[in-house]
């Protein structure tokens, strides 16, 4: 019979006693576990790894919300950009690939956020050195009203490729969805990342959608006002879309049924609009540079993703986190105290056990190793328990966070940082434990015994 | 496996400072195998005497041979040792772990021994003490013989040499007592082990082809 043995029997002896002890070391390791898990998602979600561009490029207004909602889609656009403002960068001698976004609106059938964006973009990694993937059965999107989707939404929607999908027009609230149908042309692989959770449709179907593209009046102006020229007097402007209308043709939404009619017409640049540009330049200074010449102008502004997600972390979410995890500590601590309370609070009683011990030829040594041992089986057994209660809460969390937040939250997490648990219980037990073993140690055999 | 005492003193410290003399044994032998009962009054010392011949109390001076091993002279863990080994003991008041069955009390027994606990050995001696039917039950689950006789059947679980029985029927019954009896006697016999049983019962000493007094050979100062 081994002292964990013995020590086993005297804990099960002091049945409710030591469940409670170990139940609360439990539920503080739950909780420091929940905290970490949680946190390490977020940083993975936030940090570098999970984006490949230098600068994202959207209309002037908090930089967080700008990444929040081109990257994440956890946060409405801030404003649009004319298209001629993608095209300029596309120009740009200094940029490697500038890749346009329109987003906005979400799919009728669960809410999945859309994206219009060009072929381009799944050619580049979306982290570094992770490109994206697709399934056997998919094919290129070539023509306007066709869709890759995310593994999560082919999942959720149970769409597969050809499946047919309808855009709501501004988010799920707005109640309004759009005629036009997309044809789901390829699946992505599964990245772990808000790509999972994503339609991306092209850009060219996207302005072909009712509504998507601005009256060719309001474009005007609201171009030249971006790039601050002079407004047009109502009879310039009259002349400018005449000669744009000559160009193009007109095309009246209103004046015929789109539903199950997904036509193409040509439209100008000017009725165009994007929400952001990805950025990937040349060399490494540039960004940098970019991102200070915007931010004197006021036309738009330019973030590397990083920066605000990192501020966003260490401002609001670190702090809360450390404040959770001293709280956690704190907990465990406290629970620690607790099975020193039991276990000491026992000694008075099993002086006579381990007595009994020592007359059978144990050694003063290896009762207090029985004592030890009963306190780093309930501390270390409350631990692995709270191990699993913490990975079973995230199991049970994550869906909830993911409708709530939108957020990807792997339900299987696990942070390295757990693996510190282990000798951290072990430590609190032996500290726990020395006491009370000490007392057993210091037993006299005779005086204990006689004492019945 | 004998044993010898010679000049053994043992004091207690009392609550005033001084010393209070409890034993002082000249010469005291039990040979190899030999059975003898020790009688004495109440508080003449008789426990503390077993407690220094098994190890569990120190002498104060004096030789204390078992076997040829003079315990006063060994350190504590190596007594512990020693006792384990080669010492078995059955206490007045049985002295079982509560939340260990009787096979476990017996298994324990093994555990300090320096031995691997051999439960088929500890099942043998369970059912030769006649408790083959009650090997997963708590102390608190059988009779005071029973109780007894788990404790006669853990002293006797690492093959000692020497047997010390403190009273082993002051708690039980008459029919208990000599079947208790019977089994320490028979159990040394089988075994050639030697065995100094304390009591105060005429009738358990009677048994004894030797019986000695305690007073006899223990003049304290």
């Amino acid at each position: 019979m081994n002292l964990a043995t013995i020590a086993w029997k005297s804990i099960r002896q002091r049945g409710l006693a030591s469940s409670l002890t170990a139940l609360s070391v439990a539920l503080g390791v739950m909780l420091m576990v929940a905290v970490l898990v949680i946190f390490g998602i977020l940083q993975n979600t936030f940090n570098q790894r999970s984006i490949n561009y230098d600068l994202i490029v959207g209309a002037k207004g908090d930089p967080l919300q700008l990444v929040l909602s081109t990257v994440y889609h956890i946060s409405p656009p801030i404003e649009n950009l004319p298209y001629r403002y993608y095209v300029d960068w596309k120009k740009d001698k200094r940029i490697e690939s500038a890749i346009p976004l329109a987003m906005g609106d979400v799919t009728e059938q669960g809410s999945f956020p859309i994206v219009g964006t060009i072929p381009e973009f799944f050619e580049i990694d979306y982290a570094p050195g992770r490109e994206f993937l697709f399934t056997k059965d998919s094919a290129e999107m070539r023509r306007p009203f066709e869709a890759y989707i995310g593994s999560r939404v082919a999942i959720e929607n149970g769409w597969g490729v050809g499946a047919k999908l309808k855009l709501v027009h501004g988010g799920a609230d707005s109640g309004h969805v759009h005629n036009e149908e997309f044809t789901v042309v390829g699946l992505l692989a599964p990245t772990g990342t808000p790509h999972d959770k994503t339609v991306y449709v092209n850009l060219e179907g996207f302005y072909q959608i009712e509504g998507h593209d601005k009256p060719l009046g309001e474009g005007i102006k609201r171009e030249r006002e971006f790039y601050g020229e002079p407004p047009l007097s109502p009879e310039e402007l009259a002349a400018e879309v005449k000669k744009i209308e000559a160009k193009y043709g007109t095309h009246d939404h209103a004046g015929h049924d789109h539903a199950g009619h997904n036509h193409i017409h040509e439209l100008p640049m000017v009725q165009k609009q994007i929400t952001a540009i990805l950025l990937r330049c040349k060399g490494l200074t540039v960004g940098p540079l970019i991102a200070g010449e915007l931010k004197k102008g006021y036309q738009a502004q330019a973030v590397n993703p990083i920066f605000p997600m990192q501020k966003l972390l260490d401002q609001f979410l670190r702090p809360a986190m450390e404040l959770l995890m001293v709280l956690t500590v704190l907990i465990i601590v406290v629970s620690g105290i607790g099975i020193f309370v039991s276990i000491y609070n026992s000694m008075a009683a099993r002086r006579r056990e381990i007595a009994i011990m020592r007359a059978l030829g144990a050694q003063r040594g290896t009762v207090f190793s029985i004592i030890l041992a009963e306190s780093i089986i309930l501390c270390v057994g409350g631990g692995l328990l709270g191990l699993a209660l913490g990975h079973g809460l995230v199991f049970v969390a994550a869906p909830i966070v993911e409708s709530q937040t939108g957020l990807i939250v792997n339900p299987l997490a696990f942070e390295m940082q757990e693996l510190l648990l282990l000798p951290a219980l072990l430590l609190l037990a032996t500290l726990v434990g020395i006491l009370p073993g000490l007392t057993a140690y210091r037993t006299d055999v005779a005086e204990s015994l006689s004492g019945s | 496996m004998s044993l010898e005492l010679r000049n053994v003193t043992k004091t207690y410290r009392e609550p005033g400072g001084g010393r209070l003399p409890v034993l002082n044994v000249n010469h005291f032998q039990l040979a190899a195998g030999e059975q003898v009962v020790l009688v004495g009054s109440s508080g003449g010392g008789k426990t503390t005497l077993l407690n220094i011949i098994a190890g569990i109390t120190a002498a104060d001076g004096g030789e204390v041979l078992v076997g040829g091993t003079d315990l006063v002279k060994l350190p504590e863990a190596a007594r512990d040792r020693f006792r384990a080994e080669r010492i078995g003991y059955v206490f007045q008041t049985f002295n079982l772990l509560p939340a260990f069955t009787a096979l476990e009390n017996v298994l324990l027994g093994m555990s300090f021994g320096g031995k691997r606990a051999d439960r088929a050995r500890a099942i043998k001696l369970l059912e030769r003490v006649g408790l083959g039917h009650r090997l997963h039950h708590q102390p608190s689950q059988m009779s005071v013989g029973e109780q007894q006789r788990t404790s006669v059947a853990r002293a006797l679980a690492n093959v000692p040499r020497l047997l010390l029985a403190d009273e082993p029927t002051a708690n039980v019954d008459a029919a208990n007592q000599q079947t208790i009896l019977e089994l320490l006697r028979d159990s040394c016999r089988e075994h050639n082990v030697s065995l100094l049983l304390v009591t105060h019962a005429p009738e358990v000493a009677n048994q004894f082809e030797r019986v000695e007094k305690l007073a006899d050979f223990n003049r304290p100062a």
